[in-house]
């Protein structure tokens, strides 16, 4: 199982594509990668550096998108959402509703990725933010092989989506494309018996460390990875939770206020379906402390520690 | 008459029926923004009734049309009358803006045919015009994309984002019409930031600018026509001195026009002197 960086997988997808498809375009807010040199090199004519400028990257995509051609908008995700909202708003979600816009924003940076970089940085609200906006589809892949798997998606699917990849090298978790369905939304990585993990992006890679700690104590848990958030097939997912009596969901966002948290609590509230519901994320309150993703996890008491100290309080609360 | 003379004479009776159609309209629905209107009827007029704008009446969505973007949405209900005699949609929509049910609301939006963009929101257009310019040159196409925006709108940064990229990008293909009225929503715009010299402004982003006066139909007409047939590797851009509120002596010399509605006598009386 290798680890890569979501980022440059989906760049090399996205130049895959570029060769037979004339219609492909690939802009960027004067952010890069590796191997982004190789696309700009080779598409001199549909690689376009908008400068430091969020807001006109979406209206230019914008712009091609009018015109039938399918963009890649490339940013740092906190800048890509949040300074260019409104243009987000009027321009791809407004618009997507009356016509054909394939407008795929890449953000790069989800959660804390950028640890040391600080709160401007990092990107805890995005999930809720982006969610909100009708028309607009959120995809947060937990490793490189969704992020390779989504390129036929993102092709197909003419609407506006923001794709939220974390920044650092992720292990593997699914051996191929064909271990999971896009359209589907999720994946049950592993069947537990009381009590399933419901997490997205670098949150899955600690909820399948935290199932095998607890594997060891003969506790059987539960994993389920979402990585369409928006659409999620609802009826699906309430059909992979229905065998637990107990959920607990994983973010690296703020919680109670739109994100994963919100999306399950919602549909478990909305078939009735009587489960133990708890949420681990970030309180409301920004990360200006210095240090590594681990050591700011753990200040905010989302390491393996704190996540098994929650499960096994809800596991005691149920009935034997 | 020679040819141009009729085209001058035909322009400025379409600009004054416009007018007209414009009270008429803000008559049944005073919520719409009249002063900002009236400073751009002669520039759609010219637009449309010149020919400038190519459109195919059959086939409005041809890619073969010239787009033409109206960033200032607010001001565009003295746009309706031309689209509707145009044939874009049924007249019969004129005489029920904003009520229950027809297409045409108090800022224009793409769900009314002969609108290209979401409008209403300012800062938006001349980006998405650039987007559409430089798809047009990628498709080797030779359109052109124009914007209407007023002066005011230039505050948004994300203006001077695309004024920026336009430039750098050569895109002569574009050609962006500032409605020039001088008024923001709450003050005279001089009072709130002064742009002025606007056309310098430009001109150090590398645009071709020309300044004309926005109510006189044959400066407005040779300012676009000049434009339209040089490329010359630089965005166009046409200040066009105009008057918020033109015609209503009141609004004319109000800062707050923006926010003015006339009452349904003073709008009837406007449209008796017109006709």
């Amino acid at each position: 199982m290798e680890n890569k960086v979501m980022r440059d997988v989906l760049i090399e997808q996205v130049y895959q594509r570029m060769r037979d498809n004339k219609n492909i375009l690939f802009l960027c807010a004067d952010f890069g990668s590796p191997k982004l040199d190789k696309l700009k090199n080779d598409f001199k004519d549909r690689f376009i550096n908008v400068g430091i400028a969020e807001q006109n990257l979406i209206n230019i995509s914008t712009g091609f998108a009018l015109e039938g051609f399918t963009v890649f908008a490339y940013a740092i995700a906190p800048f890509l959402t949040m300074r260019a909202y409104e243009q987000i708003r009027i321009n791809l979600a407004l618009h997507a509703q009356l016509k054909e816009i394939n407008v795929n924003l890449v953000g790069v940076g989800a959660g804390l990725s950028y640890d040391v970089s600080g709160p401007t940085h990092h990107c805890l609200e995005d999930i809720s933010i982006m969610r909100v906006l009708p028309n607009m589809e959120v995809f947060s892949p937990s490793d490189w092989m969704l992020a390779k798997g989504f390129l036929d998606y993102a092709i197909k699917v003419k609407k506006p989506k923001y794709i939220r990849l974390d920044g650092k090298p992720l292990p593997q978790i699914y051996n191929s494309v064909k271990d999971f369905k896009i359209e589907q939304g999720f994946s049950e990585l592993r069947k537990g018996k009381k009590l399933c993990l419901v997490s997205t992006g670098i949150m899955t890679h600690k909820a399948l460390q935290v199932a095998e700690i607890l594997n060891k104590e003969n506790i059987d848990i539960g994993v389920i990875d979402v990585f369409l958030i928006k659409p999620l097939n609802e009826k699906l997912f309430m059909k992979a939770l229905e065998k637990y009596q107990a959920v607990l969901t994983l973010e690296e966002g703020f919680i109670n206020n739109g994100g994963l948290d919100s999306l399950v609590l919602q549909l478990i509230n909305r078939e009735g379906a009587g489960v133990n519901f708890k949420n681990m994320g970030f309180a409301q309150r920004y990360v200006f402390e210095i240090g590594s993703r681990d050591y700011l996890h753990k200040l905010n008491k989302l390491d393996a520690n704190s996540i098994i100290k929650n499960i096994k309080a809800l596991l005691r609360r149920l009935k034997p | 008459m020679s040819n141009q003379e009729k085209l001058f004479k035909l322009l400025e009776d379409k600009a004054r029926w416009v007018k007209k159609e414009t009270f008429k309209i803000h008559k049944v629905a005073s919520e719409t923004r009249l002063a900002s209107s009236l400073s751009a009827v002669e520039i759609f007029t010219v637009l449309y009734y010149g020919k400038l704008v190519r459109f195919n009446p059959k086939d409005i969505k041809s890619e073969a049309r010239d787009r033409f973007i109206i960033s200032k949405g607010h001001g565009a209900i003295s746009f309706y009358p031309i689209l509707a005699d145009l044939g874009f949609f049924p007249k019969e929509n004129l005489s029920k803006v904003c009520k229950e049910g027809c297409i045409l609301g108090g800022i224009p939006d793409s769900v009314i045919p002969g609108f290209e963009t979401i409008n209403g929101s300012l800062g938006h257009g001349l980006g998405v015009a650039c987007g559409i310019a430089l798809a047009l040159k990628r498709k080797k196409r030779k359109e052109t994309v124009f914007v209407l925006m007023g002066d005011g709108e230039l505050n948004e940064g994300s203006v001077w984002e695309a004024i920026m990229f336009a430039g750098e990008h050569k895109l002569d293909n574009l050609i962006l019409i500032v409605d020039n009225n001088k008024a923001c929503m709450l003050d005279f715009c001089k009072n709130i930031i002064d742009l002025s010299p606007l056309d310098k402004k430009f001109a150090v982003f590398r645009w071709r600018t020309k300044t004309v006066d926005g109510h006189n139909v044959k400066e407005l007409y040779a300012g676009l026509k000049s434009f339209k047939e040089s490329l010359g590797a630089k965005p166009k851009v046409l200040i066009a001195d105009t008057v918020k509120g033109k015609g209503v002596p009141r609004l004319e010399v109000d800062p707050l026009s923006h926010i003015k509605n006339l009452r349904p006598e003073e709008a009837q009386s406007l449209i008796v002197d017109l006709e």
